[in-house]
């Protein structure tokens, strides 16, 4: 085990440094309010203070996962360049997301007071079985996506360090759980921009590294076609990667991102359209690059090590095999900073929509002398202590595919809130009634698709799944009742 | 409520963000498998096959670079603040 110390101490103070920096976020935030609804503004929402490049930095580090740095490079070890491909077509999240919701959002957020999508639905749709639907789905898909990001973690932290896997996920849970409580959304965001760089740093370092001891790009690709010269094609090895599969993608992580709450929460927090402006760009370079580096380092490493047998050890292990252990050490916070990044968003996402959209809204009934800061503070770190230790219990036991579960999660939280959010902001129509059928059709769509393994046409469950809650939302609102003038007003689509 | 101005545009600027999205589907599409699936053909840019070199990299840099112009150019800087906003208004009605 003393083996690994220089490896450790880099890890341990990088995990020191994220603790620090959101005690410091608290500072900068604690005292300002007293006001419970302004605190909240404040703890969920930074008070809409971000700018360009912590927007872009929020958007990108909360997107990319556990998925992007081991369980995506790790296929793409497999399958070769195919995957690479795939993963690109996530290049456009950042700008899509912000060009298509940002300014609408944004605008009616401010309005409307939303601090959360769930706020945002209730404004939109004046329904409580929306809103609780909308709570339920994301707390419960939140959930699976975390689990994936904490196997991800632990499994890391046990490649690198030696150390046992419950111990990896006892110190990963325990630091996350910490900070985003302690720091609130403004922790959140700043250990979110520090992380970003951190893997911008890290997929450069790791990438340059295989470049090297592969002996070159050239050397590399020749090397592939040795081992199998279908590692070169689009279509991936044992033409794993179909066109009608690689398609049903440019909807669960292309369109489909329009519907993920941890992203588009994010239009509603910064400070004006010219962050966003910057933030479009400065997304688009970043995620591009980090995604194009790791899934590289997947995919060449193959020709350097081409023995590692499971998929989700490739980074890891290229990482500890091919670096000096400080290095090492330095450079595997990279893949941990992406999955902590994705957490923390999470989590306080969770807080949010137990202790505002549900608690302060439905048992204290909106008044704001019924919950001082100080209880929200409380309350807060009892949801995430409890919502991380469900998350931790399961991740005991972990699943064998990582990427799946995480890719679940996601096609999950679209088929929910996909429609309620891009047609609320687009469509005058769109009502209660179409939402609330959506959601729970869209939902259930999604559930037997993927337990009955059921195709269509090729595409994986996401696809059918987006068509029939599309299908029913606008269904659904021609038969309800258009929303009062009033109303529409508010969301400018009269 | 809201002013005309502020709907068309943004209106606008979700219909470039389409356009640049689709554009650059076609372009992945196009390029990915436009140069034929038999790996003993294929032709290299620097060590990478020509599909991965256009699909990914040029792909990818191509769009960013796009994006930035197109946003330097046709993207407005509008006020999110109600307040910012009446004022911005009242401005138009008085000229």
């Amino acid at each position: 085990m003393f083996d690994n110390v220089p490896m450790v101490v880099p890890l341990v103070l990088y995990f020191a440094l994220i603790m620090g920096v959101a005690f410091f976020g608290n500072r900068l935030s604690a005292g300002k309010r007293t006001d419970t609804a302004d605190f909240m503004e404040e703890y969920f929402i930074g008070g809409r203070s971000m700018g360009g490049f912590v927007l872009a930095m929020a958007i990108i580090t909360t997107y990319t996962s556990a998925s992007s740095f081991i369980g995506g490079p790790g296929v793409a070890y497999n399958l070769g360049l195919g995957w690479i491909l795939l993963s690109m077509i996530q290049v456009p999240t950042a700008f899509l997301t912000l060009g298509v919701l940002g300014k609408r959002f944004a605008l009616i957020a401010r309005r409307t007071n939303a601090v959360t999508i769930t706020d945002f639905i209730r404004a939109r749709y004046g329904s409580d079985l929306v809103v609780v639907l909308a709570s339920l789905s994301l707390l419960v898909f939140f959930m699976a996506s975390m689990l994936a990001q904490f196997i991800g973690g632990a499994r890391l932290f046990e490649t690198v360090t030696g150390y046992s896997y419950q111990t990896g996920l006892l110190i990963f849970g325990l630091t996350v759980v910490i900070y985003t409580t302690v720091g609130g959304f403004r922790a959140v965001v700043l250990t979110d921009t520090i992380q970003g760089v951190m893997m911008l740093l890290a997929s450069v370092a790791i990438l340059c590294a295989v470049v090297a001891a592969g002996g070159g790009v050239e050397n590399i690709m020749r090397t592939l076609y040795t081992i199998d010269p279908k590692l070169l094609t689009p279509t991936g090895a044992g033409d794993s990667i179909p066109k009608p599969f690689i398609l049903s993608f440019w909807v669960l992580v292309g369109v489909g991102v329009l519907g993920l709450p941890q992203t588009t929460q994010k239009c509603l927090g910064y400070k004006d359209s010219r962050s966003m402006h910057n933030a479009m760009v400065i997304g688009t370079v970043v995620v591009g690059f980090t995604l194009l580096a790791m899934h590289l380092v997947g995919a060449m490493g193959r020709a350097v090590l081409p023995d590692i047998s499971v998929g989700d050890l490739a980074v890891p292990t290229l990482t500890v095999r091919l670096m000096s252990p400080f290095w090492a050490g330095i450079f595997i916070a990279g893949p941990l900073a992406a999955i902590m990044s994705t957490v923390d968003s999470m989590l306080i996402m969770c807080s949010a929509a137990i202790v505002k959209d549900l608690y302060f809204h439905y048992v204290a009934k909106n008044d704001v002398k019924a919950l001082s800061p100080r209880k929200v503070r409380v309350m807060s770190l009892i949801v995430t202590a409890t919502v991380g230790a469900l998350v931790f219990l399961a991740a005991l036991r972990p699943p064998s595919l990582l990427v799946w579960i995480n890719l679940f999660a996601f096609g999950g939280l679209e088929a929910v809130f996909f429609c309620p959010t891009l047609f609320g902001l687009y469509w005058r129509r769109a009502n209660s009634t179409g939402a609330a059928l959506s959601m729970i059709c869209g939902a259930a769509a999604f559930f037997w698709f993927n337990l009955t393994k059921t195709s269509v046409l090729g595409t994986t469950a996401i696809v059918p799944t987006l068509v029939i809650a599309i299908a029913v939302f606008i269904a659904g609102s021609w038969l309800g009742k258009e929303e009062s003038a009033e109303k529409l007003r508010i969301f400018d689509i009269q | 409520m809201a002013s005309k101005k502020f709907l068309q545009t943004t209106k606008r600027e979700t219909m470039i963000i389409i356009a640049l999205y689709l554009l650059f589907f076609v372009w992945w599409y196009a390029t990915a498998y436009g140069f034929g699936d038999d790996p003993s053909q294929y032709d290299y840019i620097l060590g990478f096959p020509e599909w991965f070199f256009y699909s990914c990299i040029v792909g990818y840099v191509g769009i960013s670079f796009i994006l930035w112009i197109v946003i330097r150019l046709m993207f407005k800087d509008l006020p999110l603040d109600e307040e910012a906003r009446e004022a911005e208004k009242e401005e138009e009605k008085n000229v």
